[in-house]
């Protein structure tokens, strides 16, 4: 029998993300492959499929990183576009779900839209939406409109975009392309008429994508601030998160499902799943020592010094990664990295908990990085890995996990290799598929909650 | 002396290039929208060793009329993006070519370049690019952004005066295609290093801004994406009149024209020599290779090509009109009329079925044969990349030399 047993435990949802433009991703690894070869991206997509995970997930970046004003070169770099790599991987793979992180701010809903329609057609209904959000005029450098939109607009714009997007969605109603060739009527008159005026988007005319298989591709939103929180609540259908530690994940938890019942959704209608990086091996011990190595490596000597001239906004290549942190204070202003949210605000509270962080442990500044960058989220045998991802789901701390590998693209292999058949065995993750589509897998109904404005019929 | 064999190319759109081919007997109307339908006329393109297929698209829905929307349900009306068409069924084939048509005028040209980039990827470099003003003022309000020009029943009656109309799009395309790629060369080759001594995964004096300025936009760079396996997949584009063909000239390494004679081959060929000449392009360093265009009905039988056709004529309630020669016959007349036409100085033509799947396997399974037997198309793929099919060399990076 196919499908989760019938265990009444609460169900995990995993995804996976091929490892990002970050010092997550060790590159230096003898075992570290390319990171744009299409044949990387299909091993990864393949083994999550393999492990019978909910979801393949790409980020994006519009910008290469800058930093003290040129090209940031201590990680990995350079990615695909991805809506047009997943399509290429809907013909690798047979039930992933595939989710596209694309810009609000710098496309369009209409092209959007109708490149997501395409994907879930491409994919028999297996597209996501990880809808973001910039504001930033060094990526706007990139594109026709620049900089054009304030930070404080940005998440008006974002749900404007969705809603724009839904209502195009909804402009072909199920069953509008008919293919009748005896009676030669092929599609519904008026199939994909829309009209939107709206603050940020005035458009009209017809789309020209039937409905999608989903209804409307998964919505996934990834904001932290109450804003993002409320969007997320009102629209999302999964949340990514960052808090992968117990106590805080289950107050993020708490916070934005008791969010739902405003918008009349049932708890179970939006998923919570963290970021977590997880390393497996024979023993806990074996795996405690792998996982250290494992972060040293993704904080060099050369890379701290860049994370702390990010926080001081200053340069700081004289200063020895093994000794002491400056004493001089922080540049609150000046923004050495750009193109990347990390330390981009609030950098002189972060400067004082660092230092004061390291006067009180005797951290030199790489190790000082090192305990800041949190380490590796689940460590240890592949029992002690089970056991610790299937409580933090039994504890509401998380509906599952976006795994992130540090090596491009094997590193997932042990985890489904070693882990997945004992979830199984515990009775909280599926055996199989049980359905074709992404909402069949993360157990969402097929069609959204709204009902699409009813149309005249001709 | 042999001529080089030709180079023959498929333009893959909906049911076929009849208005009414998606009722023809052996359509699949309800699949158009299925990717197994894409695959399957895909693979049977490259089991025929063709060229390189093409996807048509538009930002808006089609009308009988080109510049017109209309309410019309007995036509297909509907559409998927096209890059996303050519890269679903890129890893289920190995050696055809893969030209998706982009927008150049709504799209954002940095967009367009690294969708371009991901399919040379996705394809070991099969890719290519077939960039597309937006003609339509209706597709326009589909962005609400700009307007742009709206073409009259006067206008669409002779292509010179379409081309005048809409050169300033023609201008804002070529450099949308300048961007693209001036992105697909910002990095270098050898830009990746993994330098683990020092830390450094890239080389950043090989990562160049491409700092493009146009009247219509600025693009800063680098590109997101890596040097595409090909370096710059091929950029392709149909033409009619003046204006396309100087765009041609800037921005293309291979034109599609669409004369109806030998005769006209050659002048209209000779309008695409004088646009080279007055855009100063030099086609020993940088070929541009020119293809005719054919609307194709075929059977084996005599006559019963010409019999479909009328049968779609009459379900659509007109004779088909196309931009292109409409050819109806045997395979083996259409390989006399392509080797004639060749003489012309044409490289090879790009094929508008006029029904799928049927006019596609005819090309495949009795065109091709034929070409063959005459000695006039391969026998077996000689390349694994679209530049390799098309015999263009891999262009260096334009920022190689500069560092």
């Amino acid at each position: 029998m196919s499908g989760p047993e019938n265990t009444g435990r609460k169900q995990v949802h995993l995804a996976a993300q091929l490892p990002g433009i970050h010092n997550v991703t060790v590159w230096a690894d003898p075992r570290s492959r390319s990171q744009i070869a299409f044949a990387s991206f299909q091993h990864l997509a393949r083994t999550a499929e393999r492990g019978r995970f909910d979801f393949f997930f790409l980020a994006e970046g519009l910008r290469l990183r800058e930093h003290k004003g040129r090209l940031y070169d201590l990680d990995v770099v350079g990615r695909p576009e991805n809506l047009t790599q997943l399509s290429a991987l809907a013909a690798v793979t047979a039930r992933l779900g595939l989710a596209a992180t694309v810009n609000a701010t710098f496309n369009e809903p209409y092209e959007v839209a109708r490149r997501l329609a395409t994907l879930d057609h491409l994919s028999g209904g297996r597209a996501a939406w990880n809808v973001v959000t910039s504001f930033d005029a060094f990526t706007g450098e990139n594109f026709r409109r620049g900089g054009f939109l304030a930070e404080s607009d940005r998440y008006a714009r974002a749900a404007e975009f969705l809603a724009t997007a839904r209502e195009l969605w909804d402009s072909w109603a199920e069953g509008d392309v008919r293919a009748d060739a005896a009676a030669g009527a092929f599609v519904r008159p008026g199939a994909g008429r829309f009209a939107h005026h709206g603050q940020h988007f005035g458009i009209s005319g017809r789309f020209t994508t039937p409905r999608p298989p989903q209804g409307h591709p998964v919505i996934i939103q990834a904001g932290d601030s109450p804003a993002g929180r409320e969007f997320a609540a009102a629209e999302a259908d999964v949340v990514f998160s960052k808090y992968n530690r117990l106590d805080e994940a289950r107050a993020f938890y708490r916070d934005v499902k008791s969010r739902l019942a405003r918008y009349g959704r049932t708890p179970d209608r939006l998923k919570i799943l963290p970021t977590a990086t997880v390393v497996v091996a024979d023993s806990d011990a074996e795996a405690a020592a792998h996982a250290e190595e494992i972060t040293r490596a993704q904080v060099s000597p050369q890379t701290a010094i860049a994370h702390l001239e990010a926080v001081w906004g200053r340069d700081l290549s004289g200063y020895d990664p093994d000794g002491p942190l400056p004493d001089i204070d922080p540049v609150p202003d000046a923004q050495m990295l750009k193109g990347h949210s990390l330390f981009r605000r609030d950098r002189d509270a972060i400067a004082r908990g660092w230092r004061a962080l390291a006067e009180e442990r005797g951290l030199s500044i790489r190790e000082l990085v090192i305990e800041v960058s949190g380490g590796q989220t689940f460590v240890g045998s592949p029992h002690t890995v089970a056991d610790a991802i299937d409580h933090f789901v039994q504890s509401d701390g998380a509906d599952g996990f976006v795994l992130v590998p540090h090596l491009t693209p094997g590193g997932l292999d042990d985890f489904v290799d070693r882990v997945v058949p004992l979830l199984q065995e515990k009775g909280v993750f599926r055996r199989d598929y049980t359905g074709p589509t992404l909402r069949d897998h993360l157990g969402l109904p097929h069609r959204p909650e709204r009902t699409p404005v009813p149309k005249e019929t001709p | 002396m042999t001529a080089p064999p030709m180079h023959l190319a498929v333009a893959l759109d909906a049911a076929g290039w009849h208005p009414a081919a998606w009722r023809a007997e052996d359509a699949r109307p309800a699949d158009l929208f299925d990717a197994r339908y894409w695959a399957d006329l895909v693979t049977e393109a490259e089991r025929g060793l063709l060229d390189f297929v093409t996807f048509e698209d538009a930002l808006g829905v089609q009308s009988a009329a080109f510049h017109r929307p209309d309410d019309r349900t007995d036509q297909v009306r509907g559409s998927l993006d096209a890059v996303l068409l050519a890269a679903r069924v890129a890893p289920l084939t190995s050696h055809i070519g893969l030209v998706p048509t982009a927008n150049v005028t709504h799209t954002e040209p940095f967009h367009v370049s690294t969708g371009i980039a991901t399919l040379d990827y996705a394809s070991t470099g099969r890719a290519g690019l077939r960039p597309q003003i937006a003609s339509r003022a209706a597709d326009a309000a589909h962005f609400g952004r700009r307007t742009t020009p709206r073409l009259t029943d006067e206008d669409v009656r002779d292509p010179e005066r379409i081309g005048r109309r809409l050169s300033p799009l023609f201008d804002e395309a070529a450099d949308a295609v300048e961007v693209a790629r001036r992105l697909w060369d910002s990095w270098e080759d050898d830009a990746e290093i993994r330098d683990a001594a020092t830390g450094r995964f890239i080389d950043r004096d090989k990562v160049h801004h491409i700092d493009f300025e146009g009247e219509h936009f600025s693009v800063r760079g680098p590109a997101i994406t890596p040097r595409p396996p090909q370096g710059q997949p091929p950029v392709m584009s149909l033409a009619h009149a003046g204006v396309p063909y100087e765009f041609a000239a800037r921005a293309a390494d291979a034109v599609w024209v669409t004369p109806h004679d030998r005769a006209q081959a050659a002048a209209i060929l000779a309008q695409v020599d004088a646009a080279v000449r007055r855009t100063g392009r030099d086609t020993r360093a940088r070929p541009l290779l020119r293809f005719a265009e054919v609307l194709v009905f075929l059977d084996a039988e005599p006559g019963a090509a010409a019999r479909r056709k009328a049968r779609l004529d009459e379900l659509d309630g007109a004779a088909l009109g196309s931009d292109a020669e409409v050819f109806t016959g045997t395979p083996g007349e259409l390989a006399d009329l392509l080797l004639d036409w060749r003489e012309a100085g044409l490289d090879g033509f790009r094929l508008r079925p006029g029904a799928l799947p049927h006019d596609l396997v005819e090309i495949t399974r009795g065109l091709v044969p034929e070409l063959q037997r005459r000695g006039a198309f391969r026998t077996a793929y000689g390349a694994t990349t679209l530049r390799g099919h098309l015999r263009l060399p891999r262009p260096e990076s334009r920022y190689a030399r500069a560092s």
